[in-house]
């Protein structure tokens, strides 16, 4: 087409207005917006936040201020802060992750952002860093709540952090795993069910002792009981670096992740 | 480079399954053109532009769009294209002004968001998110997002399915703008007037294949030129009429008083007629001639098509 430099024009634009100048943005550019994006959506998301921030701190004030379950010798909010830190892990890595990725499946948002200049793995790097900023913000409030409670912690801070980040991606493989396979309202009730689960079942608020000798050594299995229990070792008990939980973690996560990659659908 | 076509698909197949979509299409359209592709439901439409832009993996046939292969080489074409899906694409959570944006974030060279809200009349919906959005906002905000990148191929699924008449003409000169301005669109529908009123080139395609394509015009002409319409006395003996006429002409009595010839219709044949009804004293009341419309083709092809 010529240039229509002559040819009068009833519209708002210019001429030339949509001449094309294709091109994809730079890289970090890119995912930095689309982090941003996806930390808002998380943030302006009711039930999310219920999930994310409204559950772990209530349970902390309640259980630390309401003898309701025995948390063993010691001050109980020494022992729940710890299972509180891991159930918020859980929260945003795999409850929230699963559910907001499957509604973005179901309505073709990654199958829009599919023809975009974003890169899948750009997407989930994206993603990844979205997690990451609400797990900094959960970690903030709930550390503020838990030393107003009288909160003590010791231990290594990387051994913490080792911790939460191998957590963080356990969950995400396992709640991509779930998003990326199961219809949406499948994803939303199970991501519930199975937070719930892990919630009681998972050394988060009730001690593994108080659960019989037989499904004990099942439940220290899971991923949240092994980051419970390893935050726990470090934080409550002082210990360097908890490898039985780190390999029970890393374990999940290059599972949960390798199987995610391999049956993730897009559409 | 300049002047190969900037889709260039043939024998194009695709199958779901046992089912196949697309069974042997070709389609070429030229750079700095508007194609509509035109077909019923579940003729396949949507199927190809997916195979187009990169979502499905053909079963055979071959595939260039913009000289690239849509499948092994869609990290180089996607910054080139841009994409209207027939629904959907946007977080529901999303203010429709804030996707806008971040789409055009993704690019190197975007349009001014605030120009395509105004110009797409989304003005009144910048801080509503995208779920409380009417279905046709929700479509014009799809329409923004594909071509906010200033792609040089875009492809519209639908784009104004749904919309009122105000909405339809606004998308309908944002196309013809993008075509002065040097990109190329692809559009499929199933609105004739859509295709007559925008498209270079319209292509038809039924069951997986494409049946026809050229002008809207070139589909016009030929086959039965047009339809000449009258009301006149009941009863006339039309077989006494089609003596008068050219072999290939047709004529029937709708209802009682109501006359259709179906032929090509020229001068000639329109004399031919009204001395006919002189000689049997008939006066014809609402003369009309009618062209054939992209409609009759459509309907002719894809009609002749289902019969088998």
């Amino acid at each position: 087409m010529t240039a229509t430099t002559t040819t009068p024009t009833e519209s708002a634009y210019a001429a030339g207005s949509f001449a094309p100048a294709p091109g994809a943005a730079r890289l970090p550019a890119m995912i930095r917006a689309q982090a941003a994006l996806e930390t808002r959506m998380l943030l302006r998301n009711g039930e999310q936040l219920l999930l994310t921030v409204v559950i772990p701190a209530l349970l902390l004030v309640l259980f630390s201020g309401v003898d309701i379950v025995d948390t063993g010798a010691g001050r109980s909010v020494d022992f729940l802060a710890p299972g509180v830190l891991a159930l918020a892990v859980l929260s945003t890595a795999f409850t929230g992750q699963a559910i907001a990725t499957g509604f973005e499946r179901r309505y073709g948002v990654l199958k829009r952002l599919g023809a975009s200049p974003l890169p899948r793995w750009a997407l989930l790097t994206a993603k990844t860093c979205s997690v990451l900023v609400t797990e900094l913000l959960q970690v903030a409030l709930l550390t503020v709540i838990a030393f107003a409670l009288g909160w003590s912690p010791h231990g290594n801070p990387l051994a913490v952090l080792v911790l939460l980040l191998l957590g963080t991606a356990a969950f995400s493989g396992l709640g991509l795993l779930m998003a990326g396979t199961l219809r949406a309202e499948a994803t939303l009730a199970a991501a519930n069910l199975v937070f719930l689960l892990l919630l009681v079942g998972g050394g988060v608020i009730v001690p593994m002792d108080k659960f019989p000798g037989g499904v004990r050594p099942v439940l220290e299995l899971l991923p949240v009981s092994a980051l419970s229990d390893g935050l726990r070792d470090v934080l409550q008990h002082g210990a360097a670096m908890p490898w039985g939980d780190l390999g029970i973690l890393a374990v999940w996560a290059v599972a949960g992740l390798a199987a995610a990659g391999r049956f993730f659908r897009w559409e | 480079m300049r002047n190969e076509p900037a889709v260039e698909v043939a024998g194009l197949v695709k199958r779901y399954g046992t089912r196949t979509a697309v069974d042997g299409l070709d389609l070429a359209v030229p750079r700095g053109s508007v194609t509509a592709v035109l077909g019923p439901n579940g003729a396949g439409k949507t199927t190809t532009v997916e195979v187009c832009e990169g979502y499905r993996r053909p079963d055979g046939g071959s595939v260039r769009v913009l000289g690239l292969d849509p499948v092994t080489q869609g990290a180089a074409l996607r910054p080139r294209i841009g994409v209207m899906l027939q629904a959907g694409g946007v977080y529901p959570g999303a203010y429709a002004e804030e996707m806008l944006r971040h789409t055009a974030a993704l690019h190197a060279h975007p349009i001014d968001p605030a120009l395509l809200i105004e110009r797409l009349g989304l003005e009144s919906c910048g801080r509503t998110t995208y779920r409380r959005l009417s279905g046709g906002q929700q479509q014009r905000l799809a329409l923004a997002m594909a071509v906010v990148g200033r792609p040089e191929l875009v492809f519209l699924d639908e784009p104004t399915a749904g919309l009122d008449p105000q909405a339809r003409h606004a998308t309908w000169d944002l196309v013809r703008e993008l075509r002065a301005d040097g990109a190329t669109v692809v559009l499929t529908t199933h609105f004739m007037d859509e295709a007559e009123q925008l498209a270079d080139q319209v292509v038809i395609i039924d069951g997986g294949r494409s049946i026809a394509h050229g002008t809207p015009e070139e589909l016009c002409r030929g086959g039965a030129e047009g339809t000449l319409r009258f009301i006149g006395r009941p009863g006339l003996d039309l077989a006494s009429l089609l003596k008068a006429l050219p072999a290939d002409s047709a004529a029937a009595e709708l209802s009682p008083g109501s006359y259709r010839i179906e032929g090509k219709v020229d001068p000639q044949l329109l004399a031919t007629v009204t001395s006919w009804c002189a000689q049997h004293g008939v006066l014809p009341d609402r003369l009309s001639v009618e062209r054939r419309t992209l409609e009759d083709v459509f309907l002719e092809l894809t009609g002749r098509e289902l019969r088998r």
